[in-house]
């Protein structure tokens, strides 16, 4: 199943390659993986998307833990929680594609961020299902690039991760 | 007064009461060796390979209570002490080593001698350093103790640039150490305490499985005081021998890969089982889904929680340190009424008795003509009195080491469970017979471990180490040999030794006394002879049968129950 794990950690030269480390060492699977600093500068947030049976994300979340610079792991995915993606999509849009194009991002919820005779580079935020779903629903032979950032996550309400 | 960074890193081992340093110098750690010379309080022990540096550390720590301190180069000195490094994590040796690195400046540009030390060393060290700021040298070696040996103890790296090590700055050994991320547990749960010993009280079939873990925590009082308190069976896993006195009527023999029959029996069939320190790893309880055909309650004491629930489900899971858990646990079951059904306890143990009886316990057949790898063990029990540090190396020869050399106390038996390093045996009981100069010291070999190592007898004559080397030569790599003789159809590829050297003329070249024992007779007097030379290290070279195998054994891949008994070939 898949499952979101949150984890604070030092923010210290290292710290990202320990976790990166810990899962090809033992096999574990990572979908994706963002990380960046927190409003507490000595602290970064790292959010890791993974797939596992229950035992193994078990194993997951207990091996996290015992990294030294590790100070809090969740998963999310055991409760109530928000998951955001962003992704930049550059598209060649020419002839009636344009409007076409412009139709899908709006129907999306997706904004152009930059226009050029022959493209569009359009942005567009929301779980991974929406964007892939967005990626189906448009030409394929279209797109000529696409970034994504991995999902960040946060537990809805009080779910709190915090030290 | 400021102080260099080299200074203080030798400062801070004072500060730790740091007896010993195995190291070898190179380019990257000319400033600490400067400031070692300079001081009388910490001794250098120079080694001939940096793997033995790490591996003495381990054997030092591993005999004693206290944390194995190496020092090497940068480069080839710390890619040759990863296997030490490898060896002590897999068995949760508490350990610092301090590497040299280039300095700051030149690393990322190829320098000579360079090599990312904290990259190469993170899978197999508890945590690791590079010191970027010489403030930094007393508040990370601070931690790195800490760190090495609260909680499960491990290895720690301090990768040293060799410009921090010269540059100055005041030094304050900080008194107290906090890692806001690490919190290693103490105390157990109480509820789950009490719950495992009301199941304990209810087993039918109880059996208690202690590992290394009891040796690490210093637990073996609590330990015998529980077994013998519920009149329980109990065994011991490779690296927890002397955790219970092997002496004891109540124990059941090694279990595993090469365990006794009964203790194997045992944990298949018991209705509930303790785990102590222990982690059901592979050479343990061999397949896990055969392990888990016959249902049992397991109580799983450990200070990991990620050794708990890896590769069996567990009922209780209790985290904390043996020691404080025991007590507890002791604590409660005493002032409990109630006892184990006595009934039940006596038929359970008839059964292992008869279990005793079919496997036939431990056994070989004795020869007048060849000597026999397991005589040597038995003999060396019997004229060390079984009060002997007993090291090991690898192979079929530790293997025998563990069944027939009887372990009454913890941290006697120094061998590489985990790991499995071949070489392990000799540098290791240098660090034993340093922290214990006047205690006997058998390092059990064979020809192939040996040789892994053997330049070692040189730090040995320099030191003054009259360690005792039995070398059971049987001109095989024994185990590999039993493999392909059972598994791989007699193709015997590669396992034969050929152009051995005289390990006599080998010893005395390195100015020791060497024996070679050909004749069973012989084995006796000569060990006789050996240990009475108590100035002098002695390496015997027994010719051992070259057939012999270790048995019982359970084959790989294979259930506890699936176990080949000698007979059966």
């Amino acid at each position: 199943m898949r499952h979101i794990i949150s984890l604070l950690m030092e923010n210290e030269a290292g710290a990202l390659s320990r976790v990166a480390g810990l899962f090809s060492a033992r096999g574990y699977n990572i979908e994706s993986l963002t990380v960046a600093p927190t409003e507490d500068a000595t602290l970064s947030r790292m959010t890791i998307v993974t797939r596992g049976s229950d035992a193994v994300i078990e194993q997951i979340t207990k091996q996290l833990n015992k990294l030294i610079d590790v100070a809090a792991v969740m998963d999310l995915s055991e409760g109530e929680h928000l998951e955001r993606e962003l992704m930049l999509v550059k598209v060649r849009a020419e002839g009636h594609d344009r409007d076409e194009l412009k139709r899908m991002t709006d129907i999306f919820r997706g904004r152009i961020l930059d226009v050029s005779s022959h493209t569009y580079t359009i942005e567009l935020t929301g779980t991974r299902s929406k964007l892939d779903s967005f990626l189906q629903s448009i030409d394929a032979g279209l797109i000529l690039e696409t970034v994504r950032t991995g999902a960040s996550g946060i537990g809805r309400g009080e779910r709190i991760l915090k030290l | 007064m400021e102080l260099t960074g080299a200074e203080i890193a030798i400062r801070c081992l004072q500060e730790e009461g740091v007896e010993y340093l195995f190291g070898y110098p190179g380019g990257a750690v000319l400033h600490i060796y400067d400031a070692l010379f300079q001081q009388e309080k910490v001794k250098h022990i120079l080694v001939r390979h940096e793997q033995a540096a790490i591996h003495a550390a381990d054997g030092y720590a591993r005999s004693s209570d206290k944390v194995g301190v190496a020092l090497v180069t940068s480069g080839p000195g710390i890619t040759n002490a990863v296997t030490g490094i490898a060896t002590a994590y897999m068995d949760s040796i508490p350990m610092v080593v301090i590497s040299g690195q280039v300095p700051t400046s030149a690393i990322g540009e190829d320098a000579f001698q360079e090599v990312d030390a904290v990259g190469i060393t993170r899978p197999c060290v508890k945590h690791n350093f590079l010191v970027k700021d010489v403030k930094d040298i007393a508040p990370i070696l601070k931690k790195a103790f800490y760190l090495a040996k609260s909680g499960r103890p491990g290895p720690v790296l301090v990768d040293i640039p060799k410009d921090v090590s010269n540059h100055k700055t005041e030094f304050n050994y900080p008194e107290t150490v906090s890692i806001r991320a690490y919190n290693p547990s103490g105390k157990g749960d109480s509820t789950q305490i009490k719950r495992a010993a009301q199941m304990l009280l209810e087993a039918k079939r109880p059996m208690v499985y202690a590992g290394g873990g009891v040796v690490l925590s210093g637990a073996a009082t609590q330990l015998t005081d529980l077994v013998r308190l519920l009149g329980f069976p109990c065994t011991n896993t490779l690296m927890g021998l002397g955790g219970f006195p092997a002496t004891d009527k109540q124990f059941v023999g090694m279990l595993g890969m090469h365990g006794t029959y009964e203790a194997n029996m045992a944990m298949q069939h018991c209705d509930v089982l303790v785990a102590i320190g222990a982690r059901f790893d592979d050479r343990v309880i061999g397949n896990v889904a055969h392990f888990a055909e016959i249902p049992r309650k397991i109580i799983h004491i450990d200070i990991d929680p990620s050794s708990i629930a890896k590769r069996v489900k567990v009922d209780v899971p209790i985290v904390g340190d043996i020691k404080a858990v025991l007590d507890e646990l002791l604590a409660v079951l005493r002032v409990s009424k109630r006892q184990p059904n006595a009934a039940d306890l006596d038929a359970w143990w008839k059964q292992i008795k008869e279990w005793n009886v079919k496997g036939g316990g431990l056994r070989y057949k004795n020869s007048t003509e060849i000597i026999k790898p397991q005589f040597v063990i038995e003999t060396l029990y019997k004229i060390t009195h079984g009060d002997a540090f007993v090291t090991s190396d690898v192979g079929q020869h530790q293997m025998w080491a563990a069944q027939y050399y009887k372990f009454d106390q913890p941290r006697r038996w120094i061998n590489s469970g985990g790991l499995g390093t071949m070489g392990f045996g000799l540098p290791a009981a240098m660090g034993v017979q340093l922290k214990h100069p006047d205690a006997t010291v058998a390092c059990v070999t064979g020809e192939g471990s040996i040789q892994m190592n053997i330049q070692e007898l040189s730090t040995c004559k320099q030191f003054h180490l009259p360690i005792k080397v039995l070398s059971l030569n049987n001109r095989y790599l024994g185990m590999v040999r039993q493999w392909q003789q059972f598994f791989h159809g007699d193709r015997y590829s590669e396992s034969y030794m050929d152009a051995l050297p005289d390990f006599v003329k080998l010893a005395e070249a390195y100015g020791h006394v060497g024996m070679r024992i050909e004749n069973p007779a012989d084995v006796e007097p000569a060990l006789k002879e050996a240990f009475a030379r108590k100035k002098d290290l002695v390496f015997m070279d027994f010719q051992t049968d070259p057939k012999e195998n270790v048995f019982p054994m359970v084959p790989g891949g294979k259930g506890l129950s699936e176990v080949v008994l000698s007979e059966d070939l």
